[in-house]
């Protein structure tokens, strides 16, 4: 065992090349041909089925499975494609459990789903690794819409826009489109580069010119756009991270989660990437999850998400935490930070048990703490950078129907927008309708 | 425990379950392997006249429909008799028989139509030790071609005057194999019986075209582009097999005549099933050349426990069924059932809904929550739901009780009564 691996303190090369390489390798490897038609072959065709009720953009499951099974992948993809055209990352992605496959009527009759996400991912794959688009635009409209992100909703948004034959420009704040799916989901998740390459495929539609490094605001107005293009759909995302509010917390190495994803997302040698020994990750969502896994995988010795309420309230799916646990990540329930101690840097985190009343949650008297070189918050993003005008709703941009804001012209969608429930398929589902909607309003004379 | 010994036209062999005239049964080596594993006897492959053997195709000889899971549900071939001397053939029965004096061992014959073929090829097979012959006038491919096979088999004139030199130059026992390539199984069964049969085995193999290559735009198996229809076997033609099996043990021309079924038999349900329909013992092929011989222990111990269970002795089963098989007119019309659905096994997946809604008879409602209830005013008891429901016994059939109002007739269920007497009938006879 390597001096480096035990070393306390925040170091990178815990793990050696070859190590590392093995812990960040595929966490669901594709199914092969054989494998699908297995999986295939044990869908029953429901009618009116479950699993496409529970799926945020209502992708036709029974369908594109029995495309599947009876060897047409490609008539496959294209039925998930219609509904979803970042369905190839939502195979990856999605928390099938608590969506498709929980819904699944396999689970009531062997506790078993069909594999519906591991089936989604080989029918898109299959499709996306051919030569070329497989949509084509409708004849051009003469119509330019501006959409603020290139994210999944953004994303979604600007190929439903351009296939209806709108131009379309993406102003995307970061060097490299894809939002979330590029900066913001663990690595293993999505290997070899695919959100990056997902979005080149998707933009081969055409009739979208994408403009990184343009932060609203900054770069750009929101008046400025509403009076250069006929409309603007904003799917920027939550730029900001939210405080623990705990004493201590300015201390070095208190960092944020969404960042630390990020960095070993956007790094190219994961040996340089530096780790704690012992980690403490505050939190309960899927953000939690992917820091604390990979703080693991990176070579942490000891790795603990505390999260404040019970197991139950926790936004990771079970799936999510039982990969958690398998990988070597103590989860511990009702506890909330109060101090973060440490001379300089974080050594030690301190928490008081929570209780979950009726008047919402009260911190008892019982205290422990936890060792600790390296400390992440993931207790949430907030919106920032609110153009003037916006009506908000719980700190969101507030919508009606098809994501129509307070403004005329001015749709939302994605996580800064009310009413979602952060998953990349919502916002994908999102995109898509605002685009309908915009569409309908460009082209029924009925757009003010 | 049930005694699996069978004796079928005083052939005797431990259990019931043969292996058919096939590839398996082509050679010594395979044989002895099937022996080895369990089977009862076996049919020795066909068997042609002396001389230059048959050739076999070089590109495929079978052809497959696959199921869930490539599950085969059926397999076609265009393999022809055996490709081996015929001296080979006689001397490895000979030695297999020696090895195993209990096992059943019957020898497929086929040469072409005229008496001295017949003649010489019962000499040839007469001092191996085998057990009995099978006249293999079934086979649709090929052999067919050249007036043997199911060419014979086609003519119930030619059966007779075949098996009428068969009994006439043999001592041995005589089974008739019989094609379902046919109109009514009961003429060829009848003329084997007039020729002296001591039994008649069915089916053989249907003609069939598996499937069609869509790139080369030709039948599968596909042999240098172009292909024939083959003989087809395995689970899909049980049914077939089981009406005509039924057809021959309740027609009174043939009733009694001893019956050899052969047909999709995989499992000891399938065998249990032929022999109720009034087989005396069954013959495989598919089964083992899916599996291989060693579903022949299946079969065993699951046709003991079922006698076990029931109480029966191996001979209470054959036939048991038989006077239960009769023809439509017969069947009571006033037996009524209603679908009922229970709603602790459903699963949901809403398949006898859509299955109802559209193609029978708006009988089953969705409810909210995706609960599936059925109309009984509406309901026929078509018996559709329970069919395409995917859990076994979810949804089952509840016989209405005598007198119990039907809801969608507003009738009282009445006695037995049938087509032959209902009012609607133009040829009603008054009830007797």
């Amino acid at each position: 065992m390597s001096q480096a691996r035990l070393s306390p303190g925040v170091h990178s090369g815990r793990l050696s090349a070859d190590e590392l390489a093995r812990n960040f390798s595929d966490v669901a490897p594709p199914l092969d041909a054989h494998e699908a038609r297995v999986a295939a072959d044990r869908c029953y065709f429901c009618h009116d089925a479950p699993c496409i009720i529970a799926c945020p953009t209502s992708i036709d499951i029974p369908l594109f499975i029995r495309q599947i099974a009876t060897g047409t992948p490609d008539a496959a993809a294209m039925t998930i494609f219609h509904a979803n055209i970042l369905g190839g990352m939502c195979a990856r992605v999605c928390p099938t459990e608590n969506l498709c496959e929980g819904a699944c009527v396999r689970m009531e009759a062997e506790g078993d789903p069909v594999r519906i996400g591991a089936l989604q991912r080989f029918a898109t794959d299959g499709l996306m690794a051919r030569e070329g688009h497989p949509f084509r635009r409708a004849a051009p409209t003469g119509r330019r819409v501006a959409v603020i992100g290139a994210g999944p909703a953004g994303l979604s948004c600007a190929h439903r826009l351009a296939a209806k034959g709108h131009d379309v420009v993406i102003f995307e704040a970061r060097p490299k489109p894809g939002g979330l799916n590029e900066y913001g989901i663990a690595s293993y998740k999505t290997v070899d580069g695919f959100a990056a390459a997902e979005v080149e495929w998707l933009l081969g539609i055409g009739g979208i010119e994408l403009r990184h490094s343009q932060l609203l605001g900054d770069q750009m107005t929101l008046e400025a756009l509403r009076a250069e293009f006929d409309a603007v759909f904003l799917g920027m995302g939550l730029g900001g991270v939210n405080a623990l509010r705990t004493e201590g917390e300015e201390r070095a190495n208190v960092l944020d989660a969404v960042a630390f994803i990020r960095d070993l997302r956007q790094a190219g040698d994961l040996g340089v990437l530096p780790v704690g020994r012992d980690v403490v990750v505050i939190g309960g969502g899927m953000t939690a999850v992917d820091a604390a896994v990979q703080s693991r995988l990176l070579g942490a010795e000891n790795v603990t998400i505390v999260y404040r309420r019970g197991q139950d309230r926790m936004s990771a799916s079970l799936h999510e935490q039982d990969h958690a646990t398998s990988s070597g990540v103590r989860i511990i329930c009702n506890a909330a930070p109060v101090a973060i101690h440490g001379n300089g840097a974080v050594a030690e985190v301190e928490f008081a048990y929570t209780e979950d009343g009726p008047d919402g949650l009260v911190l008892t008297d019982q205290r422990f703490r936890l060792k600790a070189d390296q400390c992440f918050r993931a207790i949430g993003q907030r919106l920032e950078g609110v153009p003037v005008g916006l009506v908000l709703e719980g700190g969101k941009i507030a919508v009606t129907g098809p994501g129509r804001s307070s403004l005329d012209r001015v749709w939302a969608g994605g996580d800064c927008a009310a009413g979602g429930n952060d998953l990349t398929v919502t916002a994908v589902a999102e995109g898509r309708d605002a685009a309908e909607d915009i569409h309908a309003l460009l082209t029924g004379g009925d757009n003010g | 425990m049930a005694d699996l010994r069978s004796d079928f036209i005083g052939i005797r062999s431990p259990n019931p379950f043969w292996l058919a005239s096939a590839p398996p049964t082509d050679k010594e080596y395979n044989v002895r392997r099937a022996f080895q594993a369990g089977w009862g006897g076996v049919v020795w492959k066909t068997l042609g006249s002396e001389g230059p053997p048959v050739v076999n195709v070089n590109g495929p000889r079978y052809g497959v429909v696959h199921g869930a899971d490539r599950r085969v549900l059926g397999l076609n071939n265009i393999e022809l008799i055996t490709d081996r001397p015929l001296e080979v053939n006689l001397r490895e029965i000979k030695s297999v028989k020696r090895d195993y004096p209990d096992r059943a061992l019957v020898i497929s014959l086929m040469v072409p139509c005229d008496e001295d073929s017949w003649k010489a090829i019962l000499a040839a097979v007469e001092d191996t030790g085998a057990d009995g012959v099978e006249l293999n006038f079934g086979c649709p491919h090929g052999m067919s071609e050249r007036g043997m096979g199911s060419a014979v088999g086609q003519v119930p004139e030619y059966i007779e005057m075949v098996t009428r030199w068969v009994k006439q130059h043999s001592r041995m026992p005589c089974i008739v194999k019989l094609t379902p390539n046919i109109t009514d199984i009961r003429k060829p069964a009848e003329a084997a019986k007039r020729g002296g049969a001591d039994a008649v085995s069915l089916i053989n193999t249907v003609n069939s075209i598996t499937s069609v290559d869509l790139d080369l735009f030709a039948p599968e198996p596909t042999i240098d582009g172009r292909g024939a229809h083959g003989g087809y076997c395995g689970p899909a033609v049980k049914p077939i097999a089981l009406n005509m099996v039924a057809e021959i043990a309740r027609s009174p021309e043939t009733r009694g005549l001893p019956i050899s079924g052969i047909g999709g038999v995989t499992t000891w349900r399938d065998a249990a099933e032929f022999l109720a329909l009034g087989a005396g013992n069954v013959q495989v092929c598919t089964a083992a050349m899916t599996y291989g011989f060693k579903v022949v222990q299946e079969m065993i111990t699951g046709l003991r426990d079922y006698l076990d269970g029931h109480a029966m002795e191996l001979g209470d089963l054959i036939g048991r069924a038989v006077p239960n098989v009769t023809d439509w007119n017969r069947l009571n019309l006033n037996y009524v059932t209603k679908a009922v659905i229970d709603q602790d096994a459903c699963i949901k997946c809403g398949r006898c809904f859509a299955a109802c809604e559209d193609t029978s008879h708006q009988a089953i409602a969705m409810k909210p929550g995706r609960v599936f209830e059925v109309i009984e005013e509406e309901c026929v008891a078509c018996n559709l739901c329970v069919d395409i429901c995917p859990v076994e016994n979810c949804i089952t059939m509840r016989e209405l009780a005598p007198g119990e109002v039907d809801r969608r007739t507003g009738l009282g269920r009445g006695d037995y009564a049938n087509w032959t007497t209902h009012p609607n009938n133009p040829m009603a006879k008054a009830a007797e």
